[in-house]
């Protein structure tokens, strides 16, 4: 099942359905980062409001999607992560830590534009 | 086969002659009630009106063998018993007299023929002691989940979510925590965040005298599940020996945001969020 990648000016969207597999895991990291070249991209928000598990390979792919992204010199932003998700990585130790997180698409959004005029 | 056609017979007629008698037996029962001192906390009307209940529910039990109208009726009457204080002694206390008094009943009924009273006493005795026992377990049942919503009811009232400005939540809290208290506060601060969109948490733990390792692992979990939620937590008023405890788990300080006390915390958030609090001219 492909995830759907959403332009909206400088910042591509990305938004998970429920039940990604690891191949569509993947998928998403090399269809993400080609992406972020062809459009020149200044960020990415990576939505995974419906998904009610996160499991250990998910968390490490969330990751190196930020990583490869930052070294295009964009930003990722995870939101969308729900209270009983959020409760359950923490007790498995899978923080994401060196990720940015927001609460939703519009507090994402407005992390975004408060980086890009900080690193204009 | 037969013994149980018997029985079945046995039953039937012990049936019919309670539901003849029912007006005289309750009323001698409820006169038990009241000379053993039992259900005190309700008016003569209300016992009446129970009793009638009880008294029909019981010989329909013995009727159909079934116990489950019974149960449900047990627990109907537990929950509206329990709020006036009833104990558990007088529940079992009357439903035992009740089986007294109708055993009573059919020794005088069947005096003369010692061979038929004993063949009606077979019939009647599990049965009636399957009553006894559905309706005292009905009882405590009902009281064991009582007790537990009163006991998450507390835990939540304990423990507050308040939201003091635009994004900014605090959460006092006091007294002991337990495992089971940390991981409730977690799942309502959690869910706050997300209610109320907050980007900064302050967690005061002034009120906190101590806490173990697995409470500070929970504590530093609860920072960072807020983190995935997109908000800040800051931490005031630790006591010197969480801090002791912080320190020697190893907690890294780098994660934790703190602060002295809760005025600083607010303070802190104040700025985090971008606002600035000025005095006004003086009062006149």
């Amino acid at each position: 099942m492909e995830v759907p990648i959403l332009k909206q000016g400088a910042v591509l969207i990305a938004t998970f359905q429920a039940a990604l597999s690891d191949a569509d895991l993947n998928q998403l990291r090399s269809a993400l980062v080609q992406q972020v070249v062809r459009f020149r991209s200044r960020g990415v928000i990576v939505d995974v409001t419906a998904m009610d598990v996160m499991d250990s390979f998910a968390s490490r792919t969330l990751r190196e999607i930020a990583h490869m992204i930052r070294l295009r010199g964009a930003e990722t932003v995870i939101v969308g992560i729900q209270p009983e998700v959020a409760f359950a990585m923490v007790q498995l130790g899978l923080t994401l830590e060196g990720v940015a997180t927001a609460l939703d698409l519009e507090e994402g959004l407005a992390y975004l534009n408060q980086k890009f005029k900080t690193t204009k | 086969m037969a013994k149980r056609d018997e029985s079945s017979e046995l039953l039937r007629e012990l049936v019919a002659h309670l539901r003849q008698n029912r007006t005289q037996l309750r009323e001698e029962w409820v006169g038990r009630i009241s000379e053993t001192r039992l259900l005190t906390a309700m008016t003569k009307e209300e016992i009446f009106a129970e009793a009638t209940s009880v008294y029909d529910s019981y010989v329909e039990a013995l009727e159909t063998e079934t116990f489950e109208a019974l149960q449900a009726y047990a627990r109907n009457l537990s929950e509206r018993i329990i709020p006036r204080g009833v104990e558990t002694h007088e529940v079992v206390g009357i439903v035992l007299l009740l089986r007294d008094v109708l055993a009573r009943s059919l020794f005088a009924k069947y005096q003369t023929d010692f061979k038929k009273l004993n063949r009606i006493l077979d019939a009647y005795e599990p049965a009636a002691n399957r009553i006894a026992n559905t309706v005292a377990v009905g009882f405590v049942q009902e009281r064991e989940r009582v007790i537990r919503q009163q006991q998450e009811a507390i835990r939540e009232l304990s423990t507050p979510v308040l939201q003091v400005r635009e994004r900014l939540l605090i959460l006092p809290i006091i007294g002991v925590i337990d495992p089971q208290r940390a991981r409730q506060l977690t799942e309502q601060l959690l869910r706050g965040i997300r209610t109320n969109r907050a980007k900064v948490v302050v967690i005061d733990i002034t009120g906190v005298a101590a806490m173990d390792v697995t409470v500070a692992n929970h504590l530093v979990q609860t920072v960072e599940a807020s983190r995935l939620l997109g908000a800040t937590v800051i931490v005031t008023g630790l006591s010197p020996e969480i801090a002791q405890t912080l320190v020697t788990i190893g907690v890294d300080l780098g994660k934790m945001n703190t602060v002295g006390d809760l005025q600083g915390g607010i303070e802190q958030a104040e700025r985090l969020l971008g606002y600035k609090v000025a005095a006004l001219a003086e009062p006149s």
